[in-house]
């Protein structure tokens, strides 16, 4: 299938420009990626359907366009999705002509790899690790390109482009490759893999100014709609079969939004009217909270997310 | 988009680099309600009567343990002028791999010295790994002011041993920039402090907006990355190469030079995302054509125009070494240029620059700075690092571990 363009100018093919001003964060991603495909055998693009992995997808076609995406997408499936953002993957996989893999940590939970957590705060976020590295095993990857940014997260503020990961998906953050200038090193022994981060450099603000300027489309799910939900430890929970609620918690139908989309257990919403994506940038630009500010799997403990990365976690 | 700065810091340990990182955040009001109060939280418990702005940038488990920098965090503010990448380094020697991760990266270096103990061995260790890397900008932020009642004299005193290590590595193209600071109590960050009413220069953060990057290449490339070859229907017959423009502005219908063939060619078209376009800016991510099908590989450098460029298969050059395990003669390296690889044998060829405290031999061992021979198995080329940043430089793999185990700049 021949791939499509991404661009707005859906129907003529190489329009001539005068001048290419390079956008230098799109430039370095671009960068990142086809070194990735340079350097690696079997690499595979972690897809999450949120916003900055659809910002790698776009990317990921600019740098090799007209030739298609040459690796495929791994979905790790929690099964606690917003429906949203699982149409929207397909009909972008659809659209691109992509190839997609998806591992379901449900799977794992049947064939008692993973262990169902319970209570208040039940979420299987945790649980994506070992169907990850069963995935990467499985399939052979050898680099996993993931949309994590340094700006999200003090542990992901220390991590390399081409961060190495041993046989059992460990991050030795104490022993990092150095890493200078542009110049990548993927070389890694058998049973090893590197993630790689080429939106490392790129805030919270550069993503969206980006989504907006590339007219990139997003679940409908980061623009202000009506919701059920209810409110625990100042966050705002969506109510769902898979979010654990108290009988005694009191939901109420409000206008939010979604900041960041993980699983529905773990992403909490922010109230809002934004409704569209000059109202969502200018809301973000005022905001006095971090992006992450709503990631209850954050919250566990100071060190949670560098704990999950040792793990093997994205 | 803003104006990007990127910068280093810099210095021994405990002299406040974290520290000054996390003011210039809370100045700039760029640090938000929630982190703020995690460092609000962790300040109290640890007994501190203080915030503790380190917290904001020692992200990993065992700095905040320890109380130190071990590896770059890299930390993304802005204000009304420019945005802002500061690498936040660690001070301490065993890390210096890191601090040259995020040296190598930045385009201005703040090096910090503690006003109650003045130049140590690490700040001469960094200020010579700038001068390596001919980082054009240095601000030297004398800090802990406070804990010497603001002497202008302690100031000028290390000021002077400062412009001495200048003297010793001397580089025209270099501004340094000299300022007395309380990165804990806030003096001379982003406003003039009332108590050193005898400075009279700029605050770091006005420094910081008002620094202008100028980099100079002589030569214009294209190191390609990927060869693009559809073979759909549509594009049966295309054949693109991947590459980022360096060095200088590309257009259709300039002249390139393969330098592992020496084969000749012109551009003839640039593409991004399916738009052609007659020039490409420098710093763009393109794939172009060629006008006659000549063997081109990833790894390959296209020199464009008539830039001059040299082709050696030995170099001398200055190499920093990063692994535990000390350079060998005896052993074969890869040394990577661009996206180019070639095999190669390293020679101690001259004094070494600066040793690691315990290493008493002659090899080049980590943290150690020399000048090296190289032997490479094909061509590569020879252009120093001087003449043009982008060609000029290098890693050293170990084949044996795979690890990144030095850093080169050609003489």
């Amino acid at each position: 299938m021949t791939p499509q363009k991404l661009s707005k100018i859906e129907n003529v093919e190489f329009t001539i420009n005068n001048i290419l001003e390079p956008n230098l964060l799109e430039s370095e991603a671009i960068y990142i990626i086809r070194e990735v495909v340079g350097q690696f055998e079997k690499p595979v693009l972690l897809f999450s359907g949120g916003k900055d992995s659809i910002t790698l997808v776009h990317l990921a076609h600019k740098a090799f366009y007209p030739a298609p995406i040459p690796f495929p997408l791994l979905h790790i499936d929690t099964g606690h999705n917003f429906p949203e953002t699982i149409a929207f993957r397909d009909e972008l996989v659809e659209k691109l002509g992509l190839k997609l893999i998806v591992a379901h940590v449900q799977d794992d939970i049947d064939a008692g790899i993973s262990k169902e957590e319970s209570g208040r705060y039940a979420s299987r976020n945790l649980l994506q690790t070992a169907t990850l590295l069963n995935a990467i095993e499985k399939h052979g990857f050898d680099a996993c390109i993931g949309g994590a940014r340094r700006d999200e997260e003090k542990a992901r503020a220390k991590e390399r482009v081409f961060s190495v990961r041993n046989e059992f998906g460990e991050w030795d953050e104490k022993n990092q490759r150095p890493e200078v200038f542009e110049l990548l090193n993927g070389t890694i022994d058998h049973g090893q893999n590197v993630r790689a981060f080429p939106l490392s450099n790129w805030t919270e603000l550069d993503v969206w100014n980006y989504i907006r300027s590339e007219h990139i489309e997003i679940p409908s799910i980061y623009f202000a709609h009506q919701r059920e939900v209810f409110i625990r430890d100042s966050m705002i929970w969506s109510v769902s079969p898979h979010v654990y609620k108290d009988e005694d918690e009191v939901t109420q139908k409000s206008w939010v939004r979604f900041r960041t989309v993980g699983d529905m257990s773990c992403t909490a919403a922010v109230f809002s009217h934004a409704t569209e994506i000059d109202a969502v940038i200018e809301e973000i630009t005022d905001s006095k909270i971090s992006e992450r500010g709503a990631r209850i799997d954050d919250k566990r403990s100071e060190g949670a997310m560098e704990k999950r990365k040792q793990q093997g976690y994205f | 988009m803003k104006n990007v700065l990127k910068i280093a810091t810099a210095g021994s340990v405990d002299d406040g680099k974290s520290t000054l990182i996390g003011r210039l955040l809370y100045e700039t009001k760029s640090l938000e309600e929630d982190k703020l109060k995690a460092i609000e939280t962790s300040s109290r418990n640890k007994g501190y009567d203080y915030l503790d702005f380190s917290l904001a940038t020692d992200g990993l488990i065992a700095e905040r343990e320890q109380g130190i920098t071990i590896d770059v965090a890299h930390i993304y503010f802005s204000t009304n002028l420019r945005s802002y990448i500061i690498a936040d380094t660690p001070g301490h020697e065993e890390y210096t791999r890191n601090m040259i991760t995020g040296a190598s990266n930045s385009d201005v270096a703040i090096i910090l010295v503690d006003a109650r103990k003045g130049k140590l061995p690490q700040t001469e260790r960094h200020f010579l790994i700038n001068h390596l890397l001919l980082t054009n900008h240095i601000v030297v932020a004398v800090n802990k002011m406070d804990l010497v009642d603001y002497s202008e004299e302690v100031f000028l005193e290390i000021k002077k041993t400062i412009e001495e290590l200048a003297i010793e590595y001397p580089d025209a193209n270099r501004t340094i920039h000299f300022v007395p600071i309380s990165a804990l109590k806030g003096d001379n960050i982003i406003e003039p402090s009332l108590n050193t009413s005898w400075y009279n220069e700029k605050p770091v953060l006005n420094i910081l907006e008002s620094i202008e990057v100028n980099n100079s290449f002589n030569t214009v490339s294209l190191n390609i990355q990927n060869v693009i070859r559809p073979k759909t229907e549509q594009y049966h017959d295309f054949r693109g190469y991947a590459a980022t423009v360096r060095g200088g502005d590309l257009a259709v219908g300039d002249s390139i030079e393969v330098v592992a063939s020496g084969q000749k060619s012109k551009i003839k078209s640039i593409y991004l995302a399916g738009d052609s376009f007659k020039k490409a800016k420098e710093g763009s991510a393109v794939i172009v054509e060629l006008e006659n099908d000549i063997n081109v590989t990833r790894g390959d450098f296209l020199i464009v125009g008539n830039d001059k460029y040299v082709k050696q298969k030995s170099i001398e050059a200055q190499l920093c070494w990063m692994d535990h395990t000390a350079l060998s003669e005896r052993s074969t390296y890869l040394l990577q240029q661009g996206t180019s690889r070639v095999r190669c044998k390293l020679k101690v060829s001259g004094e070494k620059l600066m040793k690691h405290h315990l290493n008493e031999t002659d090899a080049l061992a980590i943290n150690d700075i020399g000048t090296v021979s190289i032997k490479t198995s094909k061509e590569i080329i020879g252009t120093s690092y001087a003449t043009d940043k982008n060609l000029g430089r290098f890693i050293i793999i170990d084949e044996k571990t795979n690890n990144t185990a030095g850093v080169g700049f050609i003489l």
